[in-house]
């Protein structure tokens, strides 16, 4: 193996004040909890409530840490490992939960229906630098009661990856739930090799909701990966200064951890967020800021730091549509979160404030993924002496292509990007129709969902888990499914 | 008084509270026309503070003091003002939360914060608010204007549920704004608001706009 390239953000001692910082937050400040059973657990395990906050000693969440698994195995629907969460694996996923999807038809964002779902999950499928899949569409054409639900319906049957998604709601867990373990098999399978990690999102500062409490807990009680996002948006929820949103980060995670193992000690649970460095002009939550970037890039470090899987938005831009702004800031969020060894990466796809999912998009920030997991795999030293001889032999033919050392090694050496990434000549770029990148994506996603077939569910699955669909969809009126 | 009316409207640009709170305190204890004194100095300076902040050449921060400055010089002259001179124009009650379901609140504390700056009588009810909450807040403060923000598209159809039971209790007269990451103006139009606002300056623009 040659030496992963690695970015530091902070020396051993800050990372311990840092960490010591979080602590007597949690200790003095507290935590703002809306859910009976969370205050419960709090309290029991020595927790005070006063004035209205859940006052935490330290002990209390050192313990909860000495529990929580630094490492996580995911898998994919045929029970094979697809994501390896610790140290400094890395791992991409589409950004979840858009409210929009770009279309390229009518040149502006619009509101996803079953269709577009069905598309994205199956393109992402096909892409292999994507290691999950995630409910990355909130469908518009079901009840906004029901939408959390049916992404994981339509999700499960159209790809065979694991799933990143979330509730909406309290009661979409148990129907997720269901659901997940219907395509595991059962609910011990899936709590053995989980296919699904869940969202939780405190909000800032320090407030868990009922919902996000109530998630925590589901996901300790049947094993499901949970996913901290906490979002620290600096001098507008949290102190303005990047160190500070980094401290405050920590606290709502330590608090969150806490809670996932009191409710059941060992359950895996990822160190997340995705907090934004404030835009004072505009009141917006750029993802493209160089500064978010810092902020998750150095929280995951405190992650590591506390020996617990890493997760953040990163791989994404605040830009409207697939331009020069959106690859920019793309490849920037990418290549930093690989270089700060964040082990879940969630993003790409995504623009406009993680809140519109793009096809084309997805397939050109396929190929920033692939670049950036071969930068992880660093320069290997594949001979000694390493180039003399070679040089020598090269000199002799004078060219190195039919060195047989060539083909043995060029596949490993380099990372070959899909097409949609211009290394042709001039004349060619002329006479392909001078074609940018988002001309050459829309083909591609053609092209791909035109040839790929994601392998099928069992019919007695998908019989079941449509009978759990149909009736949620009933319960809010909606008489059949768009599918 | 030229020169008092200038140190006033510098106080709220600059968004010194301390130093708002002294003129206020002057202008009482001297005997100057307060609404002269609010309109042509302090309002005149939350003004230029908007316009500045629509320029770029102010942020959030900058504006959040500015309107805390305002409201300090506020609280002291305005009761001066009643059964007086007659009060600055009315510009109207607005009735503020975050809708149901939904505990962000940032958004909504800034526009709030404009409105009231601004003059806007204003009522904010925090976040997670019932739609019921809404209406019969509204209702009792007799409101121009009822803000609703919502973060999340689950929560959206709250601001759809506050405008249908306002016209089931016929208080179709009382507006509603709505605003939030999700929403926007076909949304608005959708729902039957009476506006979309993006960002806290277009919110007081709205409710001006639409009041009286």
């Amino acid at each position: 193996m040659g030496m992963t390239p690695r970015v530091t953000w902070f020396g051993e001692k800050t990372r311990k004040k840092i960490v010591a910082e979080a602590m007597e937050i949690l200790e003095k400040i507290g935590v703002f909890v809306e859910n009976e059973e969370a205050i419960e657990l709090l309290t029991g395990a020595g927790a005070r409530v006063a004035g209205g906050r859940v006052m935490i000693p330290s002990p209390v969440v050192e313990k909860a840490l000495e529990t929580t698994p630094s490492r996580i195995l995911v898998y994919d629907r045929r029970g094979e490992v697809a994501m390896d969460l610790g140290e400094d694996r890395i791992h991409f996923n589409p950004g979840s939960a858009a409210l929009r999807i770009f279309d390229p038809d009518i040149n502006d964002a619009r509101i996803p229906v079953t269709a577009d779902v069905i598309k994205y999950a199956r393109l992402t499928d096909a892409l292999p630098n994507y290691a999950a899949q995630s409910t990355g569409l909130i469908p518009g054409d079901v009840p906004e009661e029901i939408a959390d639900r049916y992404r994981v319906f339509l999700g499960l049957q159209n790809s065979i990856k694991p799933i990143v998604t979330g509730t909406f709601k309290v009661e979409a867990f148990r129907v997720m739930h269901e659901m997940l373990a219907a395509v595991s098999g059962n609910a011990d399978t899936l709590m053995d090799k989980p296919i699904a990690i869940f969202d939780c999102c405190p909000s800032p500062p320090l407030m868990w909701s009922e919902l996000t409490c109530q998630a925590l807990i589901d996901c300790a009680r049947t094993g499901l990966p949970a996913e901290l996002v906490s979002m620290p948006l600096t001098g507008a929820t949290s102190p303005v200064t990047l160190a500070g949103a980094v401290t405050q980060h920590c606290a709502e995670n330590l608090s969150g951890i806490t809670i996932h193992q009191l409710a059941r000690a060992g359950s895996p649970i990822i160190y997340g967020g995705s907090p934004a460095c404030f835009d004072m002009r505009k009141g917006t939550t750029p993802m493209g800021a160089v500064e978010t970037m810092m902020i998750d890039g150095a929280y995951a470090e405190i992650g590591k730091h506390l020996g617990v899987p890493t997760h953040a938005y990163m791989g994404l831009s605040d830009s409207k549509r697939v331009d020069y702004q959106a690859g920019m800031e793309t490849a920037m969020g990418s290549i930093l979160a690989a270089v700060s060894g964040v082990n879940n990466i969630s993003g790409p796809g995504m623009l406009d404030f993680e809140s519109c999912q793009s096809l084309e998009k997805l397939v050109l920030d396929h190929e920033i993924c692939g670049m950036a997991l071969r930068l992880m795999e660093g320069i290997e030293l594949r001979d000694d002496p390493i180039a003399m001889p070679l040089i020598e032999q090269g000199l002799a033919k004078k060219e190195f292509l039919s060195l047989p050392h060539t083909p043995k090694w060029f596949r490993k050496e380099a990372y070959f990007p899909d097409p949609v990434i211009d290394r042709g000549t001039l004349e060619e770029w002329r006479s392909r129709g001078k074609k940018d990148a988002p001309e050459r994506a829309r083909e591609r996603v053609e092209k791909l969902l035109s040839k790929h077939e994601p392998e099928l569910l069992d019919d007695a699955v998908v019989a079941h888990m449509t009978g759990l669909m149909e009736a949620e969809a009933k319960r809010y009126g909606l008489e059949k499914l768009p599918v | 008084m030229k020169e008092h009316l200038k140190e006033c409207m510098q106080a709220i640009i600059d968004g010194d509270t301390e130093r708002s709170e002294k003129l206020a305190k002057l202008t009482l204890e001297k005997g100057m026309p307060v609404l002269e004194v609010i309109n042509k100095g302090f309002v005149a300076g939350i003004r230029e503070v908007g316009r500045l902040w629509e320029e770029g050449e102010l942020f959030l921060p900058e504006l959040v003091i500015g309107a805390d400055a305002m409201k300090m010089a506020m609280g002291i002259l305005r009761p001066a003002l009643e059964g007086g001179e007659g009060g600055p124009d009315r510009l109207g009650h607005v009735v503020i939360g975050t809708i149901e379901g939904d505990i962000h609140d940032i958004g909504k504390t800034l526009v709030a914060t404009m409105l009231a700056a601004n003059g806007f009588e204003v009522t904010d009810l925090g976040a997670d608010v019932p739609v019921a909450k809404f209406v019969e807040t509204a209702e009792e403060k007799g409101a121009d204007w009822i803000a609703i923000s919502a973060l999340l598209t689950t929560t959206m159809p709250g601001q759809k549920k506050v405008i249908e039971q306002l016209e089931a209790k016929s208080l179709g007269n009382i507006r509603v704004m709505v605003g939030g990451a999700p929403c926007s103006a076909e949304w608005a139009s959708e729902i039957g608001a009476d506006g979309y606002a993006g960002d806290a300056v277009a919110a007081v623009a709205l409710a001006k706009g639409k009041t009286g």
